[in-house]
């Protein structure tokens, strides 16, 4: 058990900088997750708290502890690689039971906990067995029980399910959250995969181009995403982004020829702007032709238990989700629901989540959009709802 | 690939057949030779039939030469070159490959270019450099205090003087390079994980996973050392320190002599000997160790 706290962490190789100033705390116990495209930085975040990478600027404090001069060994915390880096001359007990050799522990007390490590991993009959011997799993199991056995404060996991296979990956992420329900060790996992971010998360991290998008809750960040980045990052399809002006005379948002109903609230706050809105592809509702927006359908991709369906909205494409029982056909003409409560409103240049309090009917912003706000709408900033 | 070539299958296997017979006509020669009498070898034609003499022949070759130093000398020397060699190089490879220092290249270009400097070329250097080690030293006093000091100290008729010079070059330092490049990092991070320091790493991994490279390269300095002839020619004046090399010339017929070369190449059997079990024997991981690694 151990929180970890991250502090204006920079990192940069020679002159170029992969993370700029990152800025995260971790509760004892949490399991986060840390989500992002690949080159994102959030591996290098996760080796400078294992102690693997120098760390340039910041601090992070583990336990209330900083650790920036520590050895690995010396910070508590364990590490599941992605490709398992078994130690590939030494049978299953002996890669479990490394940790423990090391630090002097005795052959005899060793013993029973590689067993009692093996078992809870469901490795019992395979202690005698080299890597080379196992399946991709099985490999995976050893890697967690050589982490387990030091009964870590902080367990890392860097992106230890992208070399199994898909069904493979569910078990084990099935696995992986279940022990750490029962260990409770505090978790940092590494992922590019939304669903396992989703699925395994307590405090979900996005991150982009070495800087942090958004933190929070998987449900929050999916129902609220802070950033166009994050509301086409996370969900499958992605969301689906538009650019519009707000009139505000109307209530609309315009694109070409379409005219998207907004509530009046956010016309209201933003007649004029240049806006990005979005929509996630389940909201989209399709319609007879006639109704709604035109669209017209350019393929459909059957997913078995529904089906999503990509028509050309504007110069976009968007893609909606539909029951199994609507049956359109390439070319169709329909009309498509954009229902205004559902409709995401994004900052055109910067791409930031633009919120309107109902409550007081006015606009409110994040706080990172203050200034952006107060310059051109001249509105007064609150607290986001 | 699957061809019908007959042609070139029958061409191919007939180079064969030339390579083996070029590779084991004058191995049949010695063998041939070393049991026959003195009449015998010297006769024309020759008789590539063996004979009934080999066991004479070869006792009188280990009672003329002294072969029992001269092979024990021989087997110490390259005993020692192998493990000298072995740890040297894995330390070497180990150092240039696992950890970050700003001169690291530099040192693996030193290294590098001992290559092209084998035994033969620097031997003169060398030599004076083991005839007189406290030469430096007294240049030092010397241009320091104007005092000459008269110390002796070099390494000549000494085990150390044989084998030092061969220990030092690249090529072991390359295999061991070559093989730590393939373990992925990984390896050593997870290692930094459970708690190893450098020295425990290298050894719970990296010498067990570089067993077969050892083995190959255990091979090659075996026969290397074992084989050399012009530096134990010029290090050792002492018999006591006499190699087989040194023996098997001093076994050829002079001038003016008898030709007794039936027991010169018994000699000469009995000193491919050594070096010929440690191939068979390792011949398995000779080949394994240079081709590729075991992961």
């Amino acid at each position: 058990m151990a929180d970890i706290t991250i502090r204006a962490v920079r990192k940069s190789y020679g002159k170029t900088a992969t993370l700029h100033g990152i800025d995260l705390a971790f509760a004892s116990g949490e399991f986060v997750v840390i989500l992002g495209p690949s080159g994102c930085g959030k591996s290098t975040l996760l080796r400078m708290i294992a102690g693997l990478e120098d760390i340039t600027g910041g601090e992070i404090e583990i336990n209330g502890r900083v650790v920036n001069k520590l050895e690995p060994r010396e910070r508590g915390c364990a590490m599941v690689f992605q490709n398992y880096a078994l130690y590939p001359h030494m049978t299953v007990a002996d890669n479990i039971g490394y940790a423990l050799k090391v630090a002097g522990v005795p052959k005899a007390e060793r013993r029973p906990r590689i067993a009692e490590t093996a078992r809870i991993v469901g490795l019992g009959d395979y202690l005698a067995r080299k890597p080379a011997a196992l399946s991709g799993g099985q490999r995976q199991r050893v890697a967690m029980a050589r982490a387990i056995i030091r009964e870590p404060g902080v367990f890392l996991f860097d992106e230890p399910l992208s070399n199994l296979d898909a069904t493979l990956r569910v078990t084990m992420r099935a696995e992986i959250r279940k022990l750490h329900q029962r260990l409770s060790a505090t978790s940092v996992f590494v992922t590019h995969d939304q669903v396992e971010a989703m699925t395994l998360a307590d405090k979900l991290v996005v991150m982009n181009k070495g800087h942090v998008e958004q933190v929070g809750q998987p449900l929050d960040i999916y129902h609220r995403p802070a950033s166009t980045f994050v509301a086409s990052f996370i969900g499958a399809p992605p969301m689906n982004l538009i650019d519009c002006s707000i009139d505000a005379a109307d209530a609309v948002a315009r694109h070409e020829h379409l005219a998207i109903p907004v509530p009046p609230a956010i016309a209201a706050a933003l007649g004029g702007r240049q806006v990005t809105l979005g929509i996630r592809p389940e909201e989209c509702r399709v319609l007879p032709a006639g109704q709604g927006q035109p669209a017209r359908v350019d393929f459909v991709e059957e997913l078995g238990s529904g089906r999503i369906v990509h028509v050309a909205f504007g110069s976009r494409i968007f893609a909606a989700a539909i029951p199994p029982d609507i049956r359109l056909a390439p070319g169709d003409l329909i009309g498509l629901a954009l229902p205004p409560a559902q409709l995401h409103v994004f900052h055109r240049e910067t791409g930031k989540r633009l919120d309107v309090t109902h409550s007081a009917g006015r606009l409110g912003l994040g706080p990172e959009n203050d200034r952006v706000n107060e310059q051109e709408t001249g509105l007064r900033a609150t607290e986001a709802v | 690939m699957i061809q019908r070539t007959p042609y070139a299958d029958a061409f191919t296997y007939g180079l064969m057949a030339l390579g083996f017979l070029l590779l084991i006509g004058p191995f049949a020669v010695i063998v041939a030779a070393a049991s026959q009498t003195m009449q015998q070898v010297n006769a024309v034609p020759f008789n590539f039939l063996p004979q009934n003499q080999l066991i004479a022949n070869m006792t009188a070759a280990w009672t003329r030469a002294d072969l029992g130093t001269a092979m024990l000398n021989s087997f110490v020397m390259a005993s020692l070159v192998t493990i000298g060699k072995v740890a040297l190089s894995a330390l070497t490879a180990f150092s240039i490959v696992f950890f970050r220092t700003p001169l690291k290249h530099v040192f693996f270009w030193i290294v590098f270019i001992t290559l092209m400097l084998p035994l033969e070329v620097r031997v003169v250097p060398t030599y004076a450099v083991a005839a007189d080690l406290f030469e430096p030293i007294r240049l030092a006093i010397a241009w320091a205090t104007g005092i000459t000091v008269s110390v002796e100290w070099n390494l000549l008729n000494s085990y150390a003087g044989l084998t030092l010079p061969l220990v030092a070059t690249a090529t072991g330092t390359f295999l061991y390079r070559q093989f730590f490049l393939t373990l992925p990092d990984e390896l050593a991070e997870a290692a930094r994980m459970d708690g190893s320091g450098p020295a425990r790493f290298f050894i719970d991994m990296l010498l067990p996973l570089s067993r077969t490279n050892m083995l190959a390269l255990t091979t090659i300095m075996f026969v290397y050392g074992w084989n050399q002839y012009l530096w134990p020619l010029l290090m050792i004046t002492d018999p006591a320190y006499k190699t087989t090399m040194m023996s098997l010339s001093s076994l050829v017929p002079h001038e003016n002599a008898l030709p007794d070369w039936n027991v010169t190449l018994a000699g000469a059997l009995i000193i491919m000997l050594p070096p010929l079990l440690v191939v068979a024997v390792l011949q398995r991981w000779f080949v394994r160790g240079l081709v590729s690694s075991e992961k």
